[in-house]
């Protein structure tokens, strides 16, 4: 084998970042979009203008989510079964939301009846609305720890409750979550549309930004003081993947503690603030150019501040903190964890490829007097 | 111990929605293929009404789509929501074909079906024929990796019980790949989705051509629905001998129940044309057996034999109590790491760890299983014959039935015969066959398979997450109110698309003159 298990792990905990942040910036922008929908757009033109800016690509995004919950299966098996059924209802309400969600940008303009397409865009919002607000409530659970533990076969048990998930801090990340994807998709009308929707994305885009900003600082602050996860031993970066076999214990502040070792990472949150601010100041000046890419660098350094504060922890027990997940003890077998990375290192660079290239060829913006009738 | 209830709720959402997916996969992978057909030939011969029926097919295959992804999103996160311990037992096998079909596959496809809707003014003629093209690829090798995935729960080939993890872990990925059971099923369903998508565009043509309309693209439509549909039809039935052949291996207990054969029989086998099982006598009652034939399908030879039911339950008794060797030396591992004695009495009895397993369903410890729970046990390995023995029946009489339909659509169109309009009712009628047989061929797959979630590894009781039966009530309850609407909604969609018709711009040829050329069996009048 080329790589070392330990190598192998970080790349795959690496590379597990990657795809929540590939699926974040792509269809993230399409899910604010949705979200922004009854907001921006005010009669069956507009929307429809707004929609065909996301209508050819929002496929392709999707499968970023699909991707990374095969990525998950085959690379963080322990990490599927727990957080998946730990999750369950949360998880069925995202799944509702992208069960409607294909079907309500191909069925909408199938048919005229205002009654029948204005259905379909409450469909849209919300299915732009709750996956967004969810994730970010499920990442605050994260961060909190979540009460699971094994029993000896290493069958899984979530000792919580559904509205157990809807605490403050959860619902705080719920909201940075929703205003980041708000402001991603503002930004994409911005360079994609044109007239009224686009002026009226750019103004909710600089408050989304706003809150980004302010919501973000509170939870730093509200993390600093929380109780984060350390190893105290019996972890081995080589060992078999067994997450029964260390001691670990909380203490307020640890999830600081990566900064502390590693002054250089105080950067990636930064560039979450940073990020947000020139995303507002491109809105503000009217260069889409500017602000795409300043909440695209936003929304990938939130969520990289999510992953370097917790390494090496991947799902926190609070429970019983010795179960908890780790990148260490938590991964696929090492032959699996190369053999993905030799399917992955040759086909993204190919998925990557033509996905570039769907978008050249779609360049340019959707403009209301375009949308014809072969289009959603 | 686990709830009967939570298991049977499990089972029940998972074959819902899976069988529910399937009602939109051979469709796609059907009519993606004869969508990229028809626009080759408009590309070669630039005749617009090829691209009328690319666009009109093309539409009810958007439609189609939407919903073969919208309910495939579910099938790739339930294995997390509601099969935990499975996820955890095999996800380092299980894994790597899903997330390589998202890699390889339907990245490709749903990538590129955004260009192929919207790509029509932006693209030039080959590269939009291209795009359509790698579409038909992409939902392809998205079945092939589904199938890999299911192949290794039939036949967990490459693959070993790591104490250490306490679950299944590849050591020969190629063989997880190449997997025979695997290759026979992939090349099995993809064929049956092309019977599927020819079967659409025939009987809806059909429809046409008796109601008199659209019949220059209803013609069209037709003669490359049987043509392709001829094909198909041949390689479904003589591709799922090829599955039949393979079972014969690692799923010998599936094969006695398709046949309802309760004893072994003196090689080679006959094949049960009729009979009526009964699972309580153990016999098959007003059998009508035609010798030999059975034998040499699925062993290929005269003197091989295949064994019956009542054998094959004697031999899974043996294996528990194997199991349960292996089982004791794994709860010694658990303490002991290094206990050497107990590594080797696992090492020699590994192979039946997943029998010893099936005794949890009515002991917590199956070291304490008594005589008359590993009697139970050993009664599970028998599911329902009855419905495995006519499911497999009338999926076969399908498959018969499709290579006459298509035989004789092709031969009426080749021939330069005029198609009867008798003919053009039986085409239209058959509509809903395909789903039929393909909704059959799965529940003699995945049920046949039962107890087993991996055949001989894993029971399939044991791999249900750990949630309450109000939360699956509830998503159970969920799952039925929107995959109904959203049923009713998507066939009354088709209805209205097909009712319309597609948008012709005919007057570019000579629609006379085509009929000639391109269509001789169309050319004379109907009545």
């Amino acid at each position: 084998m080329l790589f070392d298990y330990d190598v192998l792990r970080l790349i795959w905990w690496a590379l597990l970042g990657v795809l929540l942040v590939a699926f974040a910036v792509t269809d993230g922008f399409d899910m604010g979009v949705a979200a922004l929908l009854p907001a921006v757009a005010r009669n069956d033109g507009q929307r429809r203008q707004v929609i065909n800016t996301v209508g050819p690509v929002w496929e392709g995004n999707q499968v970023w989510f699909i991707l990374g919950g095969g990525a998950i299966f085959a690379a963080w098996p322990a990490l599927y079964a727990v957080s998946f059924s730990g999750f369950y209802l949360a998880m069925f309400l995202i799944l509702v939301a992208l069960i409607i969600r294909p079907v309500a940008f191909k069925f909408r303009s199938k048919r005229d009846e205002p009654a029948w397409r204005g259905r379909w865009d409450a469909a849209l919002c919300f299915s732009g609305v709750v996956p967004a607000l969810i994730f970010g409530v499920a990442v605050g659970n994260v961060l909190q720890g979540v009460p699971f533990h094994f029993d000896s076969d290493l069958r899984p048990f979530y000792t919580g409750s559904f509205f157990g998930l809807l605490n403050p801090f959860a619902l705080l990340c719920g909201l940075v979550s929703l205003a980041m994807l708000v402001l991603h998709g503002a930004t994409w009308l911005q360079i994609k549309a044109d007239g009224e929707p686009a002026e009226r994305a750019r103004r909710y885009g600089m408050i989304a930004a706003a809150v980004v900003i302010v919501l973000f600082a509170i939870g730093g602050f509200w993390v600093s003081a929380m109780d984060g996860y350390q190893v105290v031993g019996g972890l081995d970066p080589v060992g078999p993947s067994n997450p029964l076999r260390k001691e670990m214990t909380t203490e307020a502040g640890a999830w600081l503690a990566n900064y502390g070792a590693q002054p250089l990472l105080w950067l990636v949150p930064l560039v979450g603030f940073a990020g947000a601010a020139l995303a507002m100041l491109g809105l503000y000046a009217r260069i889409g150019a500017l602000s795409f890419l300043g909440s695209k660098l936003s929304v990938a350094a939130i969520i990289t501040t999510v992953g370097v504060s917790m390494f090496p922890v991947i799902l926190p027990s609070s429970s019983e903190p010795g179960h908890s997940l780790m990148v260490w003890d938590a991964s696929s077998s090492h032959y699996t964890l190369g053999i993905m990375l030799i399917a992955t290192v040759i086909l993204l660079p190919i998925v990557l490829l033509y996905t570039a290239w769907v978008y050249k060829v779609l360049w340019g913006k959707v403009r209301e007097s375009d949308v014809n009738k072969d289009m959603y | 111990m686990i709830d009967a209830t939570l298991v049977e709720l499990s089972r029940l959402q998972f074959a819902m929605t899976a069988m529910y997916h399937f009602l939109f996969v051979p469709l796609t992978l059907g009519l993606s293929f004869m969508i990229a057909i028809m626009e080759s030939v408009y590309v070669m011969t630039g005749r617009t009404i090829w691209r009328d029926m690319t666009k009109f097919w093309g539409l009810l295959f958007g439609i189609n789509f939407a919903m073969g992804v919208a309910t495939g999103i579910v099938m790739e996160f339930q294995f997390g929501t509601n099969w935990a311990f499975y996820s955890h037992y095999v996800g380092d096998i299980f894994g790597a074909p899903l997330a390589i079909e998202g890699l390889m596959a339907f990245f490709l496809e749903a990538t590129l079906v955004g260009l192929f809707f919207f790509g029509w003014d932006k693209l030039g003629k080959v590269q939009h024929l291209a795009v359509t093209w790698l579409v038909a690829l992409g939902s392809n090798l998205s079945a092939l990796w589904i199938l890999v995935a299911n192949g290794w729960m039939q036949n967990p080939v490459g693959s070993v019980f790591n104490p250490d993890t306490m679950r299944m872990e590849v050591v020969d990925f190629a063989a997880v790949i190449f997997n025979p059971v695997a290759q026979a099923k992939f090349v099995h369903t993809v064929a049956a989705g092309y019977v599927t998508g020819a079967v659409f565009v025939l009987s809806i043509s059909a429809w046409y051509l008796l109601r008199g309309r659209h019949k220059a693209l209803a013609k069209r439509s037709f003669t490359v629905a049987a043509s392709f549909g001829l094909a198909a039809a041949l390689s479904v039935v003589v591709l799922g001998d090829e599955s039949g052949y393979t079972i014969t291996d690692n799923q010998k207990m599936k094969l006695a129940m398709i046949e309802g054969m309760w004893h072994t029989e003196e090689a080679p086998a006959p094949f049960a044309l009729f009979g009526i099982p009964d699972r309580e006598a153990q016999e098959t009652h007003y059998e009508l057996k035609i010798p030999w034939v059975m034998g040499l399908i699925a062993t290929r030879s005269i003197d091989q034999e295949i064994p019956g039911i009542l054998e094959l339950m004697a031999l899974s008794e043996l294996h528990i109590r194997d199991g349960l060797l292996a089982y004791d030396a794994l709860e010694t591992l658990k303490v002991d790491e290094a206990n050497a004695e107990a590594r080797q009495t696992f090492l020699e009895n590994q192979e039946y760890l997943g029998y010893a397993l099936m005794l949890k369903k009515y002991v917590a410890d199956p070291r304490e299983a008594t005589d008359q729970q590993i009697a139970q046990a050993t009664r599970d390995a028998m599911p329902n014959v009855f419905a495995l023995f006519w499911s497999f029946r009338f999926m076969v009489v399908i498959g018969f039935y499709m290579i006459a339909l298509f035989g004789l659509a092709f031969y009426l169109v080749s021939l330069r015969r005029q198609v009867p309009r008798w003919f053009l009712r039986v085409a239209f009628l058959t509509l809903p066959l395909p789903w039929v047989a393909a909704e059959l061929g799965w529940l003699v797959a995945e049920y046949g398979r039962q107890p087993w979630v991996i055949e001989g590894v894993l029971p399939t009781f044991l791999g249900v997450s750990s949630i309450g039966v109000t939360d699956i009530l509830i998503t159970l309850a969920g799952f039925l109110v929107i995959y109904t609407t959203l049923a009713i909604i998507e066939v009354k969609l088709m209805l209205k698309y097909i009712r319309k018709g597609p948008e012709e711009e005919e007057s570019a040829d000579d629609p006379a003159r085509l009929d000639e050329r391109f269509s001789p069996a169309f050319a004379r009048p109907q009545e």
